[in-house]
């Protein structure tokens, strides 16, 4: 891997950038590999990487149906945040937020973190006394957080409407200034490019079609090119956990819906934080682009469609546009749909299976890019000891069982 | 958005209704007698296909009632919809 930094830059600059190399290779699949890793988004990706990096695994396979990061990982709102209630979700979060922050020097790719708080407004006397609540749970874990009045809210965020006399009025809220986004492609490609430089083969426009097993073990993958044959399988396929598990005879805890997102017209620097309501219900950060980055609550359907209904977008604009009047003639660039795997407790699982040698990572739901560092690094642990990292072991298959259930619905942040 | 055809009103716009879920999950006859992995099989697992799926929605602004929807997930075409009790469209199942 060719080290990017400012003399590389100018040594590039000299002869126009018709040099720079590719970031990855594109390999032809070799007929047996130590891992295969299905589905190249950002966790996929991530977990190759540790497994490299952290376990000296690197004969390992990723293999995507599309392109790598044209999921859920390119259709997401950037949002990053540690802000969780239960005990369970607050280690593994924060965790993957520490590894967000160093990210860029590990990964020598510039993520473009930008940790300019997150805000998660009240709305009513209720929201206020569960802010609070969390804010000081989250405190515990050793998680920063406050709670903050509406008029250092206006502080923060001068165009914010904080008149009492709106249906909604705003009325206090809780912040992470830790918390922030990331450019979502760059955590996919400085991901893809960290683990191919370390032996990974990243294996685009390759459809996993079959999962081979012998005597209740996976012995590999069938894909629309050929056999790759592996004895540890990870199935990281967000938006398509349940099809990849059907495949293996497993049965999960987990329903697809599609969740819009959208982006207004750029305009100059006027939001310099996130902002989330879950009472009126919606989300919004600007991007270094200038558009507004929006999202909010999930279709009602099960679907696998990639798009959803009209009137899910219209109520999450009417939401925007009481927090914030002054958007009100912005004009809509585009919007999108991706499919959520969602579980009964929105929490992940990340879990082994019955099946030997396979491991399942999904149903993250909503909020998945946020988790995407952590996500992978307990992920490359659990196929790599066979074991699950203790960050990770609460969210196995068996909770839905045994009925240790991680319920985060409450910060989940998106209704589902 | 989705145009769907209640049994009893014939179609409405979306917003009227409200999904349900997954159709045809029987309800255990004799909860004392199942064990974990039946409850959470009842509870929690679920089929979530990519292509036809039978689903239950409520025509909850309309006449309030139930009843069951053909869909398929990868087109989000409806196939048609049938009362509870009621036998799904042919080819569906």
């Amino acid at each position: 891997m060719k080290k990017y930094s400012i003399l590389s830059l100018a040594r590039n600059a000299l002869n126009f950038h018709q040099d720079w190399g590719k970031a990855w290779r594109s390999p032809e699949p070799k007929k047996t590999y130590d891992v295969v890793i299905i589905g190249g988004g950002g966790h996929g990706l991530a977990t190759a990487y540790y497994l490299a990096k952290e376990h000296g695994i690197t004969n390992v396979a990723v293999i995507e149906k599309g392109w790598i990061g044209g999921g859920n990982t390119g259709r997401n709102t950037t949002i990053i945040r540690s802000n969780y209630l239960w005990d369970e979700s607050a280690r593994i979060y924060e965790k993957s937020l520490q590894l967000y922050e160093g990210l860029s020097q590990d990964l020598n790719y510039n993520i473009m973190l930008s940790q300019r708080g997150v805000l998660n407004l009240a709305h009513n006397l209720h929201d206020i006394r569960e802010l609070k609540r969390r804010v000081n749970a989250i405190k515990l874990n050793g998680i920063d957080s406050e709670f903050l009045t509406p008029e250092q809210i206006k502080e923060i965020v001068p165009i914010i409407n904080v008149s009492q006399n709106i249906r909604y009025p705003v009325l206090g809220a809780s912040i992470q200034r830790r918390g922030g986004v990331a450019r979502h492609d760059a955590v996919a490609w400085g991901y893809a490019r960290a683990a191919d430089a370390r032996g990974v083969d990243i294996i685009q426009q390759c459809e996993v079609t079959g999962i081979i097993r012998d005597h209740g073990r996976v012995t590999g993958v069938q894909t629309t090119r050929g056999v790759i044959n592996a004895p540890k399988v990870g199935i990281v396929t967000a938006g398509h956990t349940s099809i990849l598990a059907a495949m293996a005879d497993i049965r999960l805890p987990i329903n697809s819906y599609p969740l819009q997102a959208m982006v207004t017209e750029p305009v100059k620097p006027i939001l310099n934080s996130v902002v989330m309501s879950n009472a009126v219900h919606c989300y919004i950060s600007q991007s270094d682009k200038g558009e507004l980055v929006l999202g909010a609550g999930i279709d009602a359907y099960n679907s696998y469609t990639q798009r959803g209904s009209l009137h899910i977008v219209e109520e999450q604009l009417a939401a925007v546009c009481l927090l914030f009047p002054i958007f009100s003639r912005l004009r809509i660039l585009r919007k999108w749909g991706g499919i959520v795997d969602t579980t009964p407790d929105a929490s992940p699982i990340i879990s082994k299976t019955l099946v030997d040698g396979l491991y399942i990572n999904g149903g993250w739901g909503t909020g998945g890019f946020k988790g995407t560092p952590g996500s992978g690094w307990v992920f490359a642990h659990t196929i790599a000891r066979d074991e699950p990292h203790k960050l990770n072991a609460p969210f196995n298959l068996d909770r839905f069982t045994n009925g240790s259930l991680i319920d985060e619905h409450g910060a989940a942040a998106v209704a589902h | 958005m989705l145009l769907i055809n209640c049994p009893w009103c014939g179609e409405r716009n979306e917003p009227e209704f409200h999904h349900g879920g997954e159709a045809h999950i029987e309800r255990p006859k004799n909860p004392d007698a199942l064990s974990d992995e039946e409850w959470a099989e009842y509870l929690f697992m679920r089929t979530n296909p990519k292509g036809v799926f039978l689903e239950r929605w409520v025509h909850q602004s309309g006449c309030r009632r139930w009843f069951n929807l053909a869909r398929n997930t990868s087109t989000n075409k409806i196939i048609g919809s049938y009362k509870i009790g009621e036998k799904p469209p042919k080819g569906t199942r």
